[in-house]
């Protein structure tokens, strides 16, 4: 048996180390470390409750709106505030927009450059992964950057700029969109459509979306197996047989995302399990943290966010990541677009998960999916804005009370806890999404779901970084920064 | 005699790039760490207005050694980059940090560890940024601490050549990299994509010097302005008709925390992703591009005031004649202006005149 430490993992948001055991040309364990702390919880401490709509967007560059949204929820829970409907739809826009760009930015920048690498040289399809992925040239990675940046700049219009978005509020958006500028944001979301149907797809949304079970997908494929990037990592899949690399825990959650103005969610939620295939209601107040392994302080048992503590300690035996071990009912759950998609009922990812699990396949296969979903939703949200009417209502928050704001970033379920004493800040706590995946081992030892879906990882012969161990931990399509917070 | 450029990023070496380099030119050699931060200046430079990020970079002679998210290499790949750079085998022209510095517990630097390395990033970056003809820290954690330097500064962060606004941070008062500069600071939370990209293009193009930087190391051609300069409220400004909640048309000054007219940045008139900036969004600017701004001494969005006045007066702007303008221009608020400050969409149109404007 041999142990490998890897590190630095790049392509995925901030910093992270894999320590693996190997045998045989197998990971038989793993344990995964995110190497930083930076303390959020602990700088929030004494703010004014409002003044946590500056600090959170920064704990994270890439899920900065999600973290306003998610603190904003937790605010309006605190104060009884309900945001008119231009604000929620104004708020959904805000926060789609950067997950649909999240979910670009992994797959084209993060997520294929790997198949570029000279290991996979022999395979027939290498040289068009080069041609397409390769960081610095590829074709398709410099058009989606380009893509990116055209689609961004919804969010100059919708919130001023991005990241750090200060416009998101409890009570809706700081930024009313008149007629004309909701003219022009539709025409930039068209553009973006354009940008999936011709080069993602190389198909109309609606058919994408409209892809059933597993077998119409294939059959999809079939008809042109390199046309469009989709239809060209399935190519992959076949070949490499991502649809059995990296097996997660089995069960999945979602806080539901993008809430509605009558109530609802654009895409419920829930938690959903393998075994059973059905969704059942999330109970919040089963979501406890454990911080046995990690160099921070730990109660007795397990705490409810509402109770979190943090305070580092760095020298604490056992402890190995700066990262609690979130779990629900006690049990290690996955989070993520796979997640939303089968909470939300979306029959192909349910389909292609009870076949082959929660896997590299499975899960850019969903993050894919849910790009086609979004997009015609957000058409419809701009849509249903009412120009003349109200963005926003006023702020008044409650000196006194807790509040709690669940919410879908990118990458997953993204929750903050409030305790609010005489007008000042006196817990805050974040469960971020990466949190959650790449969680260590727990008091009794279970394994968070990364180290789970590394345990028999192929490892070649004279690997130091093996380059499945790469594929898998970038499908979760992970966020160190927000998860070292 | 320089070496040519190598890349740890570009897969294919030979070929592959005809037609993207620019043969027998030497390009800049760029490394990219990340530390205390959030990653959001590197998701912000992917903004700029470029339909070829990747290839912008590349003409304008900005060669990225290796840069997290944007490289194929990982894990030991990029640790062989880093000895090869102490070493003196690969030239280093430029080391750009984003994020702060993390200097505790007591001094280790243990709240951040380079993964892989078993080494605190601290060490890492005093080791590299002795070896780089330029040192530049993209955005205010790199350059003062920021963000993460908030509340009891609980990681001991620090920026490279500050913390706040005393020069010290990680690297020293006394440091200058080889080319004779202070660190560079590109301050910012986030900074805008052309502040870095204008930077990085100048040095390589070796059109930067000491006197195109401000009293804090920011690059003036950024620095030099207000963010008040270009502020599409500046008429309410003038006339002091105030926004008094979130979403509001008005000034934000008076009420709503607005520090535009003491900050130094071009947010209004080089827009963000588009056609926007803090305060085309609907909100104030907190002075993000200045030291301590993480830690202002009153709620954000609430405006400090003595007797009824803000105590953050416009720049080189006296009391007395701000006092005497603001009630001035208030006794001569159109009533359109002023009911059009406290809504959030126009309530009273601008007149149209019958007869040609004189």
């Amino acid at each position: 048996m041999s142990r490998l430490l890897v590190g630095p993992f790049n392509r995925v948001e901030g910093d992270l180390e894999v320590s693996l055991d190997i045998a045989d040309g197998r990971v038989t364990s793993a344990q995964v470390n995110a190497t930083m702390y930076r303390g959020f919880e602990q700088i929030l401490q004494g703010k004014a409750p409002h003044d946590a709509l500056v600090y959170v967007p920064r704990i994270c560059g890439i899920c900065s709106v999600s973290q306003s949204v998610a603190s904003a929820r937790a605010l309006a829970d605190l104060g009884g505030i309900a945001m008119p409907a231009n604000g929620q739809h104004a708020t959904n826009l805000i926060l789609a927009t950067e997950n649909l760009a999240d979910h670009l930015t992994h797959f084209y920048l993060f997520f294929m450059p790997d198949f570029a690498r000279p290991v996979y040289a022999a395979h027939p399809w290498h040289a068009e992964a080069v041609r397409r992925f390769a960081p610095d040239h590829g074709e398709q990675v410099r058009a989606a950057t380009a893509a990116r940046q055209r689609w961004l700049t919804l969010l100059g219009t919708l919130g001023g700029k991005w990241p750090h978005t200060q416009s998101v509020e409890p009570g809706g958006s700081t930024r009313a969109i008149d007629a004309a500028e909701r003219v022009r944001l539709l025409a930039k979301v068209r553009e973006f459509r354009g940008f999936l149907e011709h080069q993602l797809f190389a198909a109309p949304l609606e058919a994408v979306a409209a892809l059933d079970s597993e077998a119409a997908l294939w059959d999809w494929h079939a008809q042109d197996p390199l046309g469009g990037d989709l239809r060209f990592f399935l190519t992959l899949v076949r070949d490499l047989q991502l649809g059995t690399l990296g097996p997660g825990p089995g069960r999945y959650l979602s806080y539901g995302a993008y809430a509605q103005p009558g109530g609802g969610w654009a895409l419920p939620g829930g938690v959903w399990r393998t075994q059973t295939g059905a969704v059942e209601v999330l109970n919040p107040r089963a979501i406890t943290e454990d911080a046995t392994h990690a160099w921070l302080a730990h109660a007795r048992e397990p705490l409810h966010p509402l109770h979190g503590i943090i305070r580092p300690e760095p020298d604490k035996p056992g402890a190995y990541t700066w990262n609690k071990a979130p779990r629900l009912g006690g049990d290690v759950v996955e989070t993520g677009a796979i997640a939303r998609q089968l909470t939300s009922g979306m029959p192909l990812v349910r389909d292609a998960v009870a076949r082959h699990g929660g896997t590299v396949y499975t899960r850019v296969l969903a993050r894919l999916i849910e790009l086609a979903r979004v997009v015609p939703m957000m058409e419809d949200w701009l849509q249903a804005i009412r120009p003349t009417e109200a963005f926003c209502v006023p702020t008044a928050l409650s000196d006194e009370g807790s509040g709690v704001g669940l919410s879908e970033a990118a990458r997953g379920s993204l929750g903050h806890w409030l305790v609010v004493r005489r007008g000042r800040i006196a817990n805050y706590q974040i469960v971020a999404p990466t949190s959650w995946n790449f969680s260590p081992r727990d008091a009794a030892g279970t394994p968070g779901a990364l180290e789970q879906a590394l345990v028999d990882a192929p490892v070649r012969a004279g690997e130091q970084t093996p380059v499945a161990v790469q594929h898998i931990v970038r499908s979760f399509d992970p966020c160190m920064v927000c998860t070292v917070h | 005699m320089k070496q040519p450029p190598r890349s740890l990023c570009s897969l294919p070496p030979e070929g592959a790039l005809s037609g993207f380099g620019r043969p027998g030119a030497t390009d800049m050699n760029v490394l990219w760490l990340q530390s205390g931060g959030c990653g959001g200046c590197s998701m912000s430079l992917l903004c700029a207005d470029t339909t070829d990020f990747q290839g912008h970079l590349r003409d304008g002679g900005v060669n990225l050694l290796w840069h997290p998210s944007l490289s194929m290499a990982s894990g030991e790949e990029v640790i062989a980059l880093l000895h090869s750079v102490l070493s003196g085998g690969t030239r280093l022209d430029a080391l750009c940090v984003e994020g702060s510095l993390l200097r505790g517990p007591n001094g280790t630097g243990r709240f951040h560890m380079l993964a892989g390395t078993g080494l605190p990033m601290i060490h890492w970056v005093r080791e590299l940024a002795a070896k780089a003809h330029h040192v530049l820290a993209v955005g205010s954690c790199a350059a003062w601490g920021g963000i993460t330097a908030g509340g009891d500064n609980p990681t001991d962060a620090c920026g490279l050549q500050y913390e706040d606004d005393r020069i010290g941070g990680l690297l020293g008062a006394d440091f200058r990299s080889t080319s004779g500069l202070p660190v560079i600071n590109i301050a910012g939370c986030p900074t805008h994509p052309s502040w870095v990209i204008d930077t990085l293009m100048a040095l390589a193009a070796d059109g930067f010097a000491a006197d195109d930087l401000d009293p804090l190391n920011r690059p003036r051609f950024y620095a030099d302005q207000l963010v008040h300069h270009g502020c599409t409220r500046n008429e309410y400004y003038e006339f002091k008709a105030s926004a008094e909640k979130p979403s509001d048309l008005g000034c934000m000054m008076e009420h709503m925390g607005c520090k535009g007219t003491q900050v130094h940045a071009d947010c209004n008139i080089r827009p963000w992703n588009g056609e926007g900036s803090c305060t085309r969004g609907g909100y104030a600017c907190i002075a993000c591009t200045e030291p301590g701004f993480q830690e202002p001494g009153h709620p954000f969005h609430e405006t400090p005031k003595l007797a009824g006045i803000p105590i953050g007066l416009p720049t080189d702007m006296p009391k007395a004649w701000f006092v005497a303008l603001a009630s001035l221009s208030k006794s001569a608020t159109p009533k359109r202006v002023k009911n059009n400050a406290v809504a959030d969409h126009l309530v009273v149109k601008p007149a149209v005149r019958k007869t040609r404007l004189k």
